[in-house]
């Protein structure tokens, strides 16, 4: 094998591990709003992905079917409902069930199982019991070559893009917006801020439905990569709950370097070993590291 | 008498009787060998079911991973079982013999070291108590010395059933695989799979189960008891109290570890396998609905609403494959929402006034003959003295 | 026999994020002291309580109880040394009954496997007697501790630590939301406990105070100001420029 030949070969395993990280990111973002801001687990976090996921199913078969000429403009409407979908659907979710459960975190994590079994079901039984995918336009197809050796997807690029488009946006409306700030005062002192006039109901209903919503965009960026069934959002749920766990639960900054160690370390142990034994080491470090250290990597002290 | 003992007294020690007397004389002389074995199947997640009672229920910990050490105990049991069905004659064919069947298709050549001690029961016997009590040990002291609890210790705990799971699948030339563990024959010669063994190792289950109901309820009434329900609610208030809180939780930890394993090792021996199926995510939460549906506070509820989830379960994935999830999945919402005390709570609202009555009226007519009645008096006075 | 004080504390600081909540303080309390620390929100009177029994580590300095030094020590010893504290909020079991709550503080099956074989034996049901006799709650014993009043919980709290038996009792705001009647009684209560133990208490009612305090201790931005008998200490100017000036 020679150097360029090697060089090649990492540069593809560290594209293949930044592909990965979008995938936990793009999941975790919803999550770190969810459970990093709320406090609320959402075990079906997967399922509403997976709505998105399939919102631009249903628009690219629409689209075949009755209008294909629109074949090249399709994705973008999509990925937008994807967004509005998803988020819809959230805010319904907290209506009738999240917003009984702030108290009792456990029994929120016990409900929304029961809501992933459900929607799973849903999606068996009324869209495709199989994986189906979306008819991509050409503009995602096929990959770029910046050397002859180095071929780099075109989807890949544009999960990429998407993932550092929605992280920007997250931190900007998290860290600098009013919203942002009505949510984490929300979330530090309830009673506090309703006494100053925030309505903390409707704070908490817009943040889970955002974050919802989020996941719903990483869904509809998942259907450029591969496809779509009723269980594939729950795949990568646990993976996701470490990412937000491992960054250290309130902290963006903290999700964003914890999805990119995660999936490097997965993906570059993948060029050593099978690739469930990669995820089995993964898995057990982050453990080990996060029982030594199990406020997460990145925390604010703060006075209790 | 204190408050926490009359509690106990009154709900579960009549609960204990009618359990016991279900399991052990109701079942089998209602149902076939068929159905009792299948009954005894789902008695084996009730292992599971109580141990979260006292773990969750009464100790607010929430495990995601008793899958794990469900697991740990039966494969404990499946590998003696496996090596006993191995012997060099009934493997003649393989290439390498006398080593299971799974392993030769990996093109493994000798017996890994850490299946040789399962050659022996009493060995097999003392690992399917201790290792998964070890196990949690380690985890019990990493995680609650650290003060890591609530969400996170879930969280956590259900990673760990990921791992095991995902290593048992992973490393299939030492594991079995994704198929697991099977074709488990005879115990010291004695065939697991006649109908008279069955039968036995239904009644074996059933006993062992009332032990864990009965220890699991002595644990409750314990200074240890009130303390787990204690510190449950008040974890601060303990601590300067003057205990050692993770001590405690990690005992209790410890112990619902073990009754999990019995669990998986009567399973093993009943149902002839184990597979990683039973160790992962999807089982470890679904057994928390069992003990949810029967009420998480109540350890006889555990067990029967472990045989009702199972019992829907079966019936709805022959009957309306469909709606099961569904099912399943309204159950988890409104177990949580409606009945968070489960049939046990029901029970105390319902049906317990109604036993009382009838109770009471026993009383006023000495020569009432009913049995059920005469026991629940015996047993309202008796817990009301004891 | 005692030839150290009861607690000494020198030189202590902690501080969180740069913003220092306790600052180099030194403060002595006598055996059969009953002491009465008052100072403005935020002046660090629970931080201090916090330091003493373990909950907050502190970054600099020494807490001597008799000849330990608590800060090297895990909360669950301190308290098996003989350091009680009740909290601010009443902390009560509310779900077991209150001869319960007294029971599971009583000071022996301490460790897991002791708790798991601990009997009532009768001296243990003798002591839940006594302090409930002493907190004024013996007609309360079977009574679910949540169906309490609020001013009962708190007894509820003070008794669970006299099961203990502490040396160095501490008791954060033990007033707060009780009726004119119940502050009486509490007062007599402290009166009671304090003849062969010391005792630290927060408070913020100053006719409360005046009561019970054998000696006043002011804190102010995480540092003593003024130490003395009520009167002394009221008369202080800087006290009453940053505490009852306003």
């Amino acid at each position: 094998m020679s150097l360029n030949e090697v060089g090649s070969m990492i540069a593809m395993q560290g594209f293949s591990g930044l592909s990965l990280f979008t995938v936990l990111l793009l999941m975790a973002l919803g999550l770190a709003i969810i459970f990093g801001q709320m406090g609320v687990i959402n075990m079906a976090h997967g399922e509403f992905m997976a709505i998105g996921a399939y919102v631009v199913y249903l628009f690219s078969q629409l689209t075949q079917n009755y209008a294909p000429g629109l074949r090249e403009v399709y994705f973008v409407p999509a990925v937008v409902a994807a967004f509005f979908v998803a988020g819809a659907v959230g805010y319904v979710v907290e209506m009738l069930l999240i917003r009984r459960l702030y108290k009792r975190p456990l029994d929120t994590l016990l409900a929304t199982w029961g809501l992933s079994l459900a929607m799973q079901q849903f999606f068996r039984s009324f869209i495709n019991p199989k994986e189906v995918s979306a008819e991509l336009p050409e503009w995602l197809l096929g990959a770029f070559n910046p050397t002859p050796s180095i071929q780099v997807p075109r989807n890949g690029i544009f999960v990429m893009g998407l993932t550092i488009l929605v992280s920007a946006g997250v931190y900007l409306l998290m860290l600098k917006s009013r919203w942002g700030i009505r949510i984490r005062a929300t979330t530090q002192n309830r009673v506090m801020s309703s006494a100053v006039g925030i309505n903390t109901d409707r704070v908490d209903r817009f943040t889970f439905a955002l974050g919802c919503g989020i996941a719903g965009l990483a869904g509809a960026a998942f259907t450029t990569i591969g496809s779509t069934g009723p269980t594939s959002g729950s795949l990568y749920i646990v993976d996701t709950f470490l990412v937000v766990v491992f960054g250290g639960a309130a902290n963006l900054i903290g999700t964003i370097a914890s999805a990119f160690s995660i999936a490097q370390a997965q993906s570059l142990l993948e060029f050593f070993l099978t690739s469930a034994m990669a995820k089995v080491l993964t898995l057990m470090t982050i453990i080990v590291i996060l029982m030594i250290r199990p406020q997460g990597l990145f925390t604010n002290k703060l006075r209790t | 008498m204190s408050h926490l003992t009359k509690k106990l007294g009154k709900a579960d020690l009549l609960g204990v009787v009618v359990l016991s007397a279900v399991i052990l004389v109701l079942f089998p002389s209602v149902f076939g060998i068929f159905r009792l074995n299948l009954i005894g199947k789902y008695l084996t997640y009730a292992f599971v079911g109580v141990s979260l009672v006292l773990l969750w229920g009464n100790g607010g910990i929430l495990s995601l991973g008793q899958g794990v050490f469900f697991g740990l105990g039966g494969y404990c049991m499946a590998m003696f079982l496996k090596l006993e069905a191995s012997d060099p004659i009934a493997t003649k064919i393989q290439t390498t013999p006398g080593i299971p069947d799974f392993m030769d298709w990996n093109q493994i050549v000798k017996l890994p070291l850490f299946w040789l001690p399962f050659k022996s029961l009493t060995f097999t016997i003392i690992a399917i108590l201790v290792v998964p009590a070890l196990f949690a040990f380690l985890i019990g002291v990493a995680m609650f010395k650290r003060r890591v609890g609530g969400v996170y210790f879930a969280i956590i705990t259900q990673a760990v059933a990921l791992i095991l799971s995902v290593l048992i699948v992973g490393q299939q030339g030492l594991t079995g695989g994704i198929n697991g563990i099977t074709d488990l024959k005879t115990m010291h010669g004695w065939d697991i799979r006649s109908d008279s063994a069955k039968y036995i190792l239904y009644y074996v289950n059933g006993a062992l189960l009332i032990g864990c109901v009965v220890f699991t309820r002595w644990v409750l009434s314990t200074k240890f008891g009130m303390l787990l329900l204690a510190l449950r609610e008040k974890e601060d208030r303990v601590r300067f109290s003057g205990y050692d809180v993770a001590n405690f939780k990690t005992l209790a930890f410890c112990m619902s570890a073990v009754m999990c394993a019995i669990g998986g090792a009567m399973f093993t021996l009943q149902v002839g396998f184990m597979s990683p199926s039973f160790v992962g995510i999807t089982p470890s939460i679904e057994m928390v609905i069992y003990t949810a549906v029967g009420g998480r506070m109540s350890v006889v509820g555990a067990v029967f609403g472990t045989l009702l989830v199972n019992f829907a379960k079966t019936f709805f994935s022959e009957e309306y494959p469909d709606l099961w999830l569904f099912l399943m999945g309204a159950t988890f919402i409104a177990v949580v929402l409606l009945f968070p005390d489960g049939l046990a709570g029901l029970y105390d609202r319902y049906g317990k006034p109604f036993v009382l009555r009838r109770a009471a009226r026993a009383h006023s007519k000495p020569k009432a003959t009913e049995p059920n009645v005469a026991v629940a008096t015996a047993l309202e006075s008796g817990g009301k003295h004891g | 026999m005692a030839e150290f004080e009861m607690l000494t504390i020198q030189g202590l600081g902690v501080s969180f994020d740069g913003f220092k909540a306790v600052d180099d303080l030194n403060f002595i309390v006598d055996r059969n002291e009953l002491r009465v620390v008052i100072g403005p929100n935020g002046a660090g009177k629970t931080t201090l309580l916090d330091l003493i029994c373990g909950k907050t580590k502190s970054t600099s300095g020494s807490i001597m109880f008799k000849t330990m030094d608590l800060t090297q020590m895990k909360e669950h010893d301190i308290v098996r040394a003989g350091v009680g504290r009740k909290f601010q909020t009443p902390s009560i079991y509310e779900n077991l009954s209150v001869s319960e709550n007294l029971e599971v503080s009583f000071p022996r099956g301490r460790s897991a496997f002791g708790a798991l074989f601990f009997k009532r034996a009768a001296d243990v049901i003798d002591r839940v007697h006594k302090v409930a006799e002493e907190v004024m709650l013996l007609e309360k014993l079977d009574h679910q501790a949540a169906l309490l009043s609020h001013g009962q919980k708190q007894w509820l709290e003070i008794g669970m630590l006299l099961m203990q038996d502490p040396e160095l009792l501490m008791l954060d705001e033990p007033v707060a939301g009780m009726t004119v009647n119940e502050r009486e009684q509490t007062a007599e209560l402290l009166n009671r406990i304090s003849k062969n133990r010391s005792v630290i208490v927060i408070e913020h009612d100053m006719e409360f105070v005046r009561k019970i305090a054998h000696k006043v201790t002011v804190l102010h931005q995480g540092k003593v100001i003024a130490e003395g008998s009520m009167d002394k200490v009221t008369a202080d100017p800087r006290v009453i420029e940053v505490y009852l000036g306003h």
